[in-house]
């Protein structure tokens, strides 16, 4: 019709344009002459409705507002790593230079620096044929992650020529294609996507490798595949935030997307601090150089906070694309959900459950279905394995986002609020937790440290469950009429709370504790468990073994045994051994 | 040209409908004048083409279909600001109710304010002493921080809130850079009255600006009224590098204030019939608390709020918890024994406590020490639930000692006078004295190093 359209209406973040017949579905717009970044949600043949991701404060009728023609897209290639975006990759450190410290409307600022100049080494020659997804160039992003310039997936054809290795910008011509329609096609080092499509991959791969995270309670009785999801529900206050901190710092994967999506602005402030100075043992490089941070806080628009999440995916996918393993952490999905709630609620949706949109289960499901190993275009393995932290309401877990959650996630790490309230951290819950990786990993496992460490696994949970049912009895009647090797029992199951599933993340050593020292120390208490019930079973009285002091020790081997020495936990063993023998005779 | 819009379309509770208007932006105010001379203000916020839904901050008593002019602005919500504005009182829409007359606005700026872009925040280190025990050693208060008091109808979390003002004790703040903005929002004239005695008693009147929307007051403007009370904070401390601390009371007067203005409108309700939108909205308050990268001055928060029903799944304070760095939560059955603060230690806590105490802030064991108290606390509960099946008498000695020491720890830590400043030292200094009372072996989270220095048992 014409080019001019203009706002009819506002609603908090929601414009509507009328009789625009020029707009598509999810299409990117800018919105007022201030050039505000929106998005269209909704058509009708009176109405198009624009949700904004920026305050809509001042906007005016009859302001201007302008298609881009395409669907909201984040520009992918070299300077995304050690960046810090908000909810549609703005660089928020560019923001600051531009506008200050608090951040003004209508910023425009190109997502990754196109100043730049990075070394190329191409990896085409003229007359090689290209498919989508296959790598052109690479370039050293950062000291230890190597950036591979990939063929867009859609395109393909021939390589007509080839620019020299060298030093070249974010939008400088390296390579140009010809398609099959005699098309040529300039390439540079930069792709654009749409954020709300995932990327194609060759095949997807069973999950069977796990995320080591050196947590114990997470490596051992409840591990997550690398390509798989997981996630974190808990009330305020359980260590959401700080389990999605631990992971990030210490998982092993190759590339770590964070996005704080609807969060606290000092814990942003902090992630941003404690990672540039925290050295990443394997490469001895600052843990930013492998990161990516997506700050969308709590009072940064609401629009933009949806979109966070999908930006997030995207970027995780591209480095996959490449080959690498992705972790990515959401913290958290239910502000992402509530989002969601919000728009929906402005666009005078029929709510579902708590009022919720109905379509709530589904955008779950899309995004945590992105997730997952996989053969790549190129033929390479990659993976990207999602941690959602949930933020029930009132901390009831049957709230929709927690239950839907639940439905498309194949870990459950469940926080609990009595264990916070007693410092008891990692506050995972053991009983309501679960993992559906054992069968995936379990081959792993039994490959890589041993047949007994799945075992030891098993044993340990099966006492933990067996003292989850005999302190129903010791909440009714107290634990002195337990016969002794019920009481033996819930002792051994003490030192594995305190002693091994609890984890000091403020400890050196035991904030990051390799999976053979995990598997010594489960050894070890059992060990102490299997000698103290052959002596209850002569009937040598539990407390004459309580008071040699073996109990106290294991709870804190994992500060007394440093994560170098695994030769110690022999000693103990043997002192094990010995001191029991002594009450023997 | 001004032009002048006759009569409305439409009242419904705080909203009137207009229709016909040309040029209106989003959230603007406008100017409302009755037949009979009286001024209202009201803030535009829904356009549909020309029909625009304005919201009344004074109510819409006495307006009808035909008795107003009307007159935009053209600007947004803003408040006057200068120097002066320190010391003086106002009420709930930022005008001055003291009678010292209008403040000379030096600049003007949207309530609304921006976001701080998180890469400009200062990471919050610097804790600030406050003289009380539980506060100071378990849920420790940082510079910056947003850390709201739970608490519920009856409770004294108004003597906290004075004690802590009185007591505050920042690091790089002293009587010429220190001041306290305080939002009243729906409270009784006593309590207010009550905050202004006791800031004239311990001398920092002269300090504080006080924004009064009282319960008699329009609640609608009470929506405005931290907007108001922050926009003050943030020009106090990053414009005059000010260590401010923010006192706002009741949150929950302000919840229900949104929640009746969305339901005017019309909009379809989430939780407990509040906005689906009360997230977002009060985290655009809480997230004004913090440190600039490049300014000296703080805004730190100390909203308060009552649980309805002392229900902290509530809505209100269920989405508090979620934005603000911690909490402080009240118990009415501490308070019913007589204690003093009534601080319900377990689920309390201060998310940026781990980062500002320890060597080189308060004292190298207070970590350790803070981490003991909870965990043995935590036993204390448990044993006191098993004594109430079983009776004091059959429980285990080692659950006797527990017993024990949650009496002493309720009594001797908790408890403090209204008028009793410990310092940091005295109080840990206590923590451990009281932690002394228990085996050494049950003390698990404290590496054995630190034990050999303060346990005395």
């Amino acid at each position: 019709m014409n080019n001019t359209n203009v706002i009819y209406g506002i609603n908090g973040p929601v414009v509507t344009v009328k009789n625009a017949d020029c707009f598509e579905m999810m299409e990117m717009v800018h919105v007022g002459t201030q050039k505000l970044v929106g998005e269209v949600i909704g058509i009708t043949d009176a109405y198009t409705t624009i949700q904004v991701y920026e305050e809509t404060t001042g906007l005016k009728p009859g302001d201007p507002v302008e298609g881009t023609g395409a669907p909201m897209n984040v520009l992918l290639g070299p300077g995304i790593l050690d960046n810090i975006f908000d909810g549609i990759e703005r660089p928020l450190k560019a923001i600051e230079a531009q506008a200050g410290a608090f951040i003004s409307r209508g910023a425009s600022v190109e997502s990754l620096d196109p100043d730049r100049y990075w070394k190329v080494t191409m990896k085409v020659k003229p007359g090689d044929k290209l498919s989508g997804g296959q790598i052109y160039a690479t370039l050293p992003e950062t000291p230890i992650i190597e950036h591979r310039v990939m063929l867009h997936p859609q395109l393909s054809g021939v390589v007509k020529s080839v620019m020299p290795d060298g030093e070249y910008k974010l939008h400088d011509t390296v390579a140009v294609l010809e398609d099959a329609y005699g098309e040529e096609h300039a390439l540079s080092l930069c792709q654009m996507w749409p954020i709300r499509t995932a990327r194609p991959v060759k095949d997807r791969l069973t999950p069977s490798i796990p995320l080591i995270t050196g947590q114990r309670i997470m490596d051992t009785l409840f591990p997550i595949a690398k390509g798989g999801t997981a996630a974190i529900p808990g009330g305020f206050g359980t260590g959401k935030t700080m389990n999605q901190h631990q992971l990030a710092k210490w998982c092993d994967a190759d590339i770590i997307i964070y996005v704080g999506c609807g969060e606290r602005g000092n814990e942003m402030s902090q992630v941003l601090e404690e990672f540039s100075e925290l050295i990443d043992p394997k490469s001895q490089r600052p843990m930013t150089d492998r990161t990516v941070l997506i700050a969308n806080t709590s009072n940064m628009p609401v629009a933009a906070r949806e979109a966070s999440i999908y930006t997030g995916i995207t970027l995780a996918e591209y480095y996959r694309d490449m080959g690498y393993h992705v972790a990515m952490m959401a913290d958290s999905t239910s502000r992402w959900a509530e989002a969601l709630r919000e728009i929906s609620g402005r666009l005078e949706e029929m709510p579902a459950e708590e009022g919720f949109p109905a379509y709530l289960p589904s955008r779950l499901a899309e995004f945590y279905e992105r997730g997952g190993r996989a053969q790549t275009l190129c033929g390479d393995e990659g993976s990207v394995t999602l941690i959602g932290a949930v933020s029930p309401q009132g901390s009831d877990f049957s709230e929709p986002v927690t239950q839907n959650t639940k439905r498309f996630t194949r870990v459950f790490w469940a926080l609990d609020k009595a264990l916070a309230y007693a410092r008891h951290y990692p506050a995972i819950n053991w009983m309501q937790s679960y993992s559906e990786y054992f069968n995936d990993l379990d081959p792993w496992f039994k490959e890589n440290l041993g047949e007994e460490f799945v075992e030891y696994r098993n044993r340990i949970s099966a006492l933990l469950q067996e003292e989850a049912s005999l302190m129903e009895i010791v909440k009714l009647i107290g634990s002195d009429v337990l016969p002794d090797d019920q009481k033996l029992v819930i002792e051994t199951a003490k030192v594995i709370r305190v002693g091994f599933l609890q984890q000091n993340a403020f400890h050196a050593d035991d904030t990051y504790v390799p999976l053979e020292k995990q598997k010594l120390m489960m050894k070890t208490i059992l060990h102490l468990y299997q000698k103290a019930k052959e002596l209850v079973a002569k009937e040598i009285p539990l407390s004459k073994i309580l008071a040699l002091g073996l109990f106290d020790k294991l709870n804190k081997m994992k500060y007394d045994i440093p994560n170098s020495k695994p030769g110690m936990f022999d000693d103990y063993i043997a002192e094990i051994d010995e001191k029991l023998a002594e009450i023997a005779r | 040209m001004i032009i002048d819009y006759v009569g409305v379309k439409e009242i419904n509770g705080s909203l009137v409908v207009m229709d016909g208007v040309e040029g209106v932006s989003n959230e603007e105010i406008v100017d409302i004048r009755l037949e009979n001379g009286t001024v209202r203000q009201g803030r535009v916020v829904q356009i549909d083409g020309k029909r625009i839904v304005v919201q009344v901050f004074e109510g819409t008593r006495g307006i009808s279909l035909t008795n107003t002019r009307t007159r935009l602005t053209g600007h947004p919500m803003e408040m006057p600001l200068s120097p002066e504005i320190i010391g003086r009182v106002l009420d709930g829409a930022g005008r001055p109710i003291d009678g010292l007359g209008d403040i000379f606005p030096v600049k003007r700026q949207n309530i609304n304010g921006t976001p701080i872009n998180p890469v400009s925040r200062v990471y919050p280190k610097n804790y600030i002493n406050t003289g009380i025990s539980t506060i100071d050693t378990l849920m420790t208060l940082i510079r910056g921080q947003k850390l709201p008091i739970f608490s519920g109808s009856g409770m004294s979390h108004n003597d906290l809130a004075v004690q802590i003002v009185r007591q505050a004790k920042i690091s790089g703040a002293d009587s010429t850079n220190f001041g306290v903005v305080f939002a009243a929002m729906g409270v009784q004239k006593d309590v207010a009255e009550y905050f202004r005695k006791s800031f004239e008693e311990s001398g920092v009147l002269s300090r504080v600006v006080m924004l009064l929307n009282l319960s008699n007051d329009p609640i609608i403007e009470r929506t405005l009224t931290p907007r108001c009370a922050l926009t003050v904070a943030e020009y106090l401390a990053f414009e005059l590098d000010m260590h401010i601390l923010v006192i706002m009371t009741d949150m929950t007067s302000y919840a229900e204030a949104l929640r009746e203005f969305s339901s005017s409108k019309g909009e379809i309700p989430g939780r407990k019939g509040y906005p689906g939108y009360l997230y977002s909205d009060l985290a655009s308050l809480y997230e004004r608390a913090g440190m600039i990268k490049g300014h000296p001055g703080s805004v730190t928060q100390i909203p308060i709020l009552t649980m309805p029903n002392d229900d902290i799944t509530h809505p209100i304070p269920d989405l508090t918890g979620y934005i603000t760095e911690g909490q402080i939560v009240l118990d009415r059955t501490l308070q019913g024994q007589g204690l003093y603060p009534p601080v319900s230690v377990l689920p309390s806590l201060s998310r940026l406590m781990k980062d500002g105490i320890g060597e080189g802030y308060t004292r190298g064991d207070h970590q350790a020490l803070a981490n003991q108290l909870f965990a043995s606390y935590a036993k204390v509960i448990d044993a006191r639930a098993l004594a109430s099946v079983i009776g004091e008498e059959e429980l285990s000695p080692i659950d006797k000692k527990y017993i024990a020491f949650g009496k002493l720890f309720e009594s001797r830590f908790v408890n403090q006078g209204f008028n009793e400043n410990r310092s940091i030292e005295q109080s840990l200094d206590l923590g451990w004295e009281l932690l002394s009372t228990l085996p050494r072996a049950e003390l698990d989270r404290v590496d054995d190093a630190v034990l050999d220095i303060y346990y005395k048992g």
